[in-house]
């Protein structure tokens, strides 16, 4: 009985989240028919954007949702390569919010987008954990040997910042890891495997008071632009374009600012 | 070539079907007819599995294929790749296979947890899996703060924090294969020789580990196939630093954000060498008599 019983709590708990994982991906129209179900005209909205922007974007999702009833906003948040192979491989996005130009480029080259709109910048800070074990307070204590360092890989934008920077202020880092995207690095420092990383100033401030930020002036020499675009093979073209105006909207850039972006 | 019969119903089929495999277990010639309600949905699957592959291929840029091999960074992280998880699948062994036996083989409260609790890795996200091995063994976790106070060892960011990240994840593999391969192998074996007064470990090594051989064997291999395949743990707990712990998995990720071909490049070689190890492997060991 017990060996039967338990085949069935490992098989049912499995489909389950098979199913779930098909319907996630399933595009736009489970969530459109959910949406149509229960507020009239519902619609769906679509929005790529770069990891760096979780917090921001959520708070503007749900700005717009309010403002839009029965509209609702998905998200989804990534790597901007990433987020930019998906789209020209044909993923169904209506707004792309890239944390390069480089990246969204590969879009606009693709006629998938045209005129972005430079819409935050970014800069980098030096993060690092609360109790700061190894007393880092400038940018040239991480060329100290025995201070661990954890940077962006240079194949993703925060670590083409940290390079700029870094070069900028002729210093030469040796750092333990190279990680894969900006919230990777700042987990090492709030775990604290890491006395230190390059990562952006929104993401120090998104980590509460679970790390501590400290500035350096190279910092201005690696400004990270964020583009944004409503893209020209959006399903919902009218509201990726109504969302596109609330970013570049005074509302949209105070939360911006909160979120610690420097707003153009 | 075996076609199905258009027009035949499904129920009849499935009727001829189960005629067609007691044939097929009595002479275990070719004469059974082979179902087609389980051969379309098997081509179904081969092609589901093999069609990804094809992508690779076609979409692989043979013209600069030589070159892009040639760069010093894909043999630094393919010989990273094959080391680690060679040494992943050693630690597996050594620790495994005892688990295995005892999962297996003796009779204590709790067995049905603690074999849950093996497979734990199996559905953990390996990001997870990463992240609790920092929280044990990092630098400021239950474990390894003391490491570090005590002997200046430190795990996270180093090949053995690698080795460690794919074992973690692997031995469930081999756990299971070869708890599996105990529990089918004739007990009568063990038996006659514990009667001619053999201890339990003389019965172990001398009977019990060459009467499962070969499920050893095809758990090492299933287990170091998952090593060298194995991302989010490794990337997660040992960071990513050429030459020292980044596999190729990793390097295929990050090539993936910036030059999509050398990532297509990369999988390439990991496929092209991991087939070839396992189908040796296949032919020689795995395939039962």
């Amino acid at each position: 009985m017990f060996r039967r019983l338990s085949r069935w709590t490992v098989a049912v708990p499995l489909t389950l989240a098979l199913a779930a994982g098909l319907s996630g991906c399933g595009g736009d129209d489970s969530g459109g028919a959910s949406g149509a179900a229960s507020g009239g005209s519902g619609k769906t909205l679509t929005v790529f954007a770069a990891a760096s922007l979780t917090e921001s974007f959520t708070e503007l999702g749900r700005t717009f949702e309010s403002a839009h009833p029965g509209t609702k906003v998905r998200f989804n948040f990534g790597s901007s390569a990433t987020l930019a192979q998906q789209i020209t491989q044909g993923a169904p996005a209506d707004v792309f919010a890239a944390a390069s130009p480089a990246t969204m480029k590969t879009v606009t080259d693709a006629s998938l987008a045209t005129a972005p709109a430079t819409f935050v910048r970014n800069r980098l800070e030096i993060a690092v954990p609360a109790d700061n074990p190894a007393k880092v307070d400038d940018l040239r204590d991480l060329a100290d040997s025995k201070v661990k360092v954890a940077l962006c890989a240079e194949q993703v934008p925060c670590g083409a910042a940290a390079a700029k920077a870094l070069d900028a202020a002729g210093l030469k880092v040796e750092p333990v890891t190279l990680e894969q995207d900006v919230k990777a690095t700042l987990t090492k420092v709030e775990l604290g495997e890491v006395d230190a990383a390059l990562v952006y100033r929104t993401d120090v401030l998104a980590a509460g008071g679970k790390v501590k930020g400290i500035g350096f002036p190279e910092a201005d020499k690696a400004i990270n632009d964020y583009p944004i675009a409503a893209l020209s093979k959006a399903p919902a073209a009218d509201l990726a374009r109504q969302f596109v105006q609330l970013v570049l909207s005074a509302q949209g850039k105070s939360v911006m600012a909160k979120a610690g972006f420097d707003v153009p | 070539m075996l076609t199905p019969r258009p027009g035949s119903s499904s129920g009849s089929a499935g009727s001829k079907g189960s005629a067609g495999r007691g044939r097929a277990r009595r002479d275990s010639g070719p004469a059974g007819r082979v179902p087609w309600v389980l051969v379309v949905p098997a081509l179904v699957a081969l092609v589901f599995l093999v069609a990804p592959l094809a992508g690779l291929l076609v979409r692989a840029p043979w013209s600069t294929l030589a070159t892009r091999l040639a760069e010093p960074q894909v043999l630094t992280a393919l010989r990273l790749s094959l080391v680690t998880a060679t040494l992943a699948t050693v630690l597996c062994l050594l620790l495994g296979v005892p688990l295995a036996w005892v999962l297996a083989r003796v009779d204590f409260p709790g067995r049905r947890l603690v074999r849950a609790l093996v497979t734990v890795p199996l559905v953990l996200p390996p990001v997870v899996g990463g992240v609790a091995l920092l929280l044990v063994l990092g630098r400021r976790g239950l474990v390894g703060q003391w490491l570090d106070s005590a002997f200046g060892i430190t795990l996270p960011f180093t090949t053995t924090g690698v080795v460690l990240a794919e074992a973690f994840v692997a031995m469930p593999f081999l756990v299971i294969s070869v708890e599996g391969a105990l529990r089918a192998a004739d007990l009568r074996f063990e038996e006659a020789a514990a009667t001619l007064g053999a201890s339990r470990w003389t019965v172990f090594h001398r009977v019990t580990l060459p009467l499962i051989a070969p499920g050893v064997v095809a758990g090492a291999v299933l287990c170091w196939a998952r090593a060298l395949g194995e991302f989010g743990a490794t990337i997660t707990f040992a960071g990513n630093f050429p030459g020292r712990t980044q596999t190729m998995p990793l390097a295929v990720y990050l090539a993936l954000e910036t030059e999509p071909e050398a990532a297509i490049v990369l999988s390439l070689v990991l496929l092209a060498v991991s087939i070839l190890v396992l189908a040796s492997l296949r032919d020689r060991w795995v395939t039962s008599p």
